[in-house]
């Protein structure tokens, strides 16, 4: 975990402040006045060599200084706490969808196998996967706006304040969300769950008179977990991924608008913040996906 | 599930087709000019003469769908390319030096890999600013990773092979070793994941262009077009449906391609 936590910050640090040249002619603009541009160099301390700003940066992500934004004027860190909630209610939320669409439509096909019901599961799941997600969010936008206006199409809602507003808000962002990675989910399931049907172990069970009931919850399901966990795992990068581009089809208040904000905005220490925590989240899911492993299958060993 | 024909190929290999030579000729397709900006017919529902319509500036829809696919496929192409381009040969040479070298190049792999994908992009766009050009290396970045393990699986694989081995008791040196003997038994392998890696270029590129960090107007891309359909989206909602449609399409066409060629070079499955 700590490696990556300093791999991750150092690869954002170098990619915003060594590729771009000049930052404070960035921000001042390419026709501002020399005095100008000296004194954003002296604000932002960019007239400092490149190595004392790394370094100093890094001390202050460890005490949790992520440093002042220039645009919205306040501590990143305080914006980033701000809006982390509701990535995060996107991001769990739509986890949720995204899992138990996988684990019923895989189990559900895998059971049919060559059936009818599925070749279809396997075609919406290869239509799902290609469908972009914001593009899914535009049409839901476009079909309840004009059919069923039960959701609010824009904003968020605090789930501490309104629980209800709260639901109503992240319903259709989760389920874009959900059914694009459900979509993944549901082919792993499939296919890892004919995998270990084919297992001598199953049939060993089958002989033994066991139902197939029993035979695919006692069973097969613990085993087939450990593929569908280890890509559920990445599913998570490219759900946070798409809980940036989603925020701004509905106007969520998330990291992603806010890092998208700071980018518009060229606002270099927002940007750097809201990178290097969503990076952290997603680190962090992957050493929690890790833990798992080793509750499902005792012969794998988590090395810290 | 018995003999049957390859259909994810066929059907596949058909969109694929279809949609390159689209792109293709669009210029001799396409009935406007894709930037021509019409004030008098702006937002016209879809007609005769504008089959799906004119967007916001009076622009034809269907010119500048076809146009946008020129840019989609360009930028998919070019990404794969460098993507393959600096990570096969990274991926190469860490399989067959191994030690401090692998350990090293694969530290940087994996750094890479713990961004979220749609992030690094973002992330490296916001370092070289918003264009297509830009997005065409902010996307071969995010391939890199893919290409490097897919190189390294396979240059490990061949490295304790018989031919490897007896290449290099005659005395061949590693570039010779990797260039002639290990390189030629990874290309098909580097296909296929180029094929993948296409698919999720393009839908990248669209992502990018989506929230205006990808192809800078007026440049028609299907990304920008959606982002553009959403302003208008209660006025003119047929926007909002074909460019969706071609991404669609295309990321459609290319996965099922990609499949189709890996069942056939794999017949157990």
């Amino acid at each position: 975990m700590a490696p990556t936590i300093l791999v991750v910050a150092t690869l954002t640090f170098v990619a915003l402040n060594v590729v771009p040249g000049d930052l404070a002619v960035m921000l001042a603009g390419v026709d501002a006045r020399a005095e100008d541009v000296a004194r954003l160099r002296a604000l932002y301390g960019l007239d400092r060599p490149i190595v004392v700003r790394y370094l100093d940066w890094l001390a202050a992500l460890g005490r949790g200084d992520l440093g002042i934004s220039s645009s919205l004027r306040a501590p990143v860190a305080e914006l980033v706490a701000a809006r982390l909630p509701a990535t995060l209610s996107l991001a769990f939320a739509s986890m949720a969808v995204a899992t138990a669409m996988g684990i019923a439509l895989g189990s559900w096909s895998a059971r049919r196998a060559g059936s009818i019901v599925d070749a279809s599961v396997l075609v919406a799941s290869q239509v799902g996967l290609a469908v972009p997600n914001f593009w899914l969010g535009i049409l839901l936008l476009i079909g309840f706006a004009a059919t069923l206006p039960i959701f609010p199409l824009q904003g968020y809602a605090a789930l501490v304040r309104d629980p209800w507003a709260w639901a109503r808000h992240l319903a259709l962002p989760t389920l874009v969300i959900g059914v694009e990675r459900g979509a993944v989910l549901t082919r792993l399931v499939r296919a890892s769950l004919l995998e270990e049907m084919g297992r001598d172990y199953v049939r060993t069970a089958r002989g033994k008179g066991v139902g197939d009931r029993a035979i695919l919850r006692r069973h097969v399901l613990r085993n087939a977990a450990i593929p569908v966990l280890t890509v559920g795992g990445l599913q998570l990068g490219y759900l946070l991924g798409g809980a940036i581009i989603v925020e701004q089809v509905f106007g969520i208040p998330g990291l992603g608008r806010l890092l998208l904000q700071g980018i518009y905005a060229r606002d270099l220490a927002l940007v750097q913040g809201a990178v290097v925590v969503i990076a952290l989240l997603f680190a962090g899911v992957n050493v929690l996906v890790d833990v798992l492993y080793t509750r499902l299958d005792p012969r794998i060993q988590y090395a810290a | 599930m018995g003999p049957r024909r390859n259909l994810p190929l066929a059907i596949g290999g058909a969109i694929v087709a279809a949609i390159t030579l689209l792109a293709l000729l669009a210029p001799w397709l396409a009935p406007y000019d894709p930037t021509a900006v019409n004030p008098g017919g702006r937002l016209a529902p879809p007609s005769a003469a504008h089959p799906l319509g004119t967007d916001a500036l009076g622009r034809d829809v269907w010119t500048r769908v076809l146009h946008g696919g020129r840019v989609g496929l360009v930028v998919g192409v070019v990404a794969v390319v460098i993507g393959a381009g600096i990570g096969a040969p990274l991926g190469l040479v860490a399989g067959q030096f191994g030690g401090w070298v692998d350990l090293a190049l694969m530290r940087l792999v994996d750094g890479l890999m713990a961004f979220p994908a749609l992030l690094l992009a973002i992330l490296t766009v916001a370092a070289l600013g918003p264009g297509h050009i830009q997005a065409m290396g902010a996307i071969g970045v995010v391939l890199v990773p893919v290409f490097a393990r897919v190189a390294r699986g396979q240059a490990l694989r061949l490295r304790d092979q018989e031919f490897t081995i007896a290449a290099r008791a005659l005395g061949a040196t590693d570039a010779r070793i990797l260039g002639r003997h290990i390189l030629p038994n990874t290309l098909g392998l580097l296909w296929i994941q180029a094929t993948v890696a296409f698919s999720g270029a393009v839908l990248t590129e669209a992502s990018l262009s989506y929230l205006g960090l990808g192809a800078q107007p007026p440049t028609p891309s299907w990304g920008w077009m959606l982002q553009e359909a959403r302003e208008v989206l209660f006025v003119a909602p047929w926007l909002g449906i074909w460019p969706g449609v071609a991404i669609a399409a295309a990321v459609l066409g290319w996965n099922l391609l990609g499949d189709g060629i890996r069942d056939r070079l794999d017949p157990r499955r």
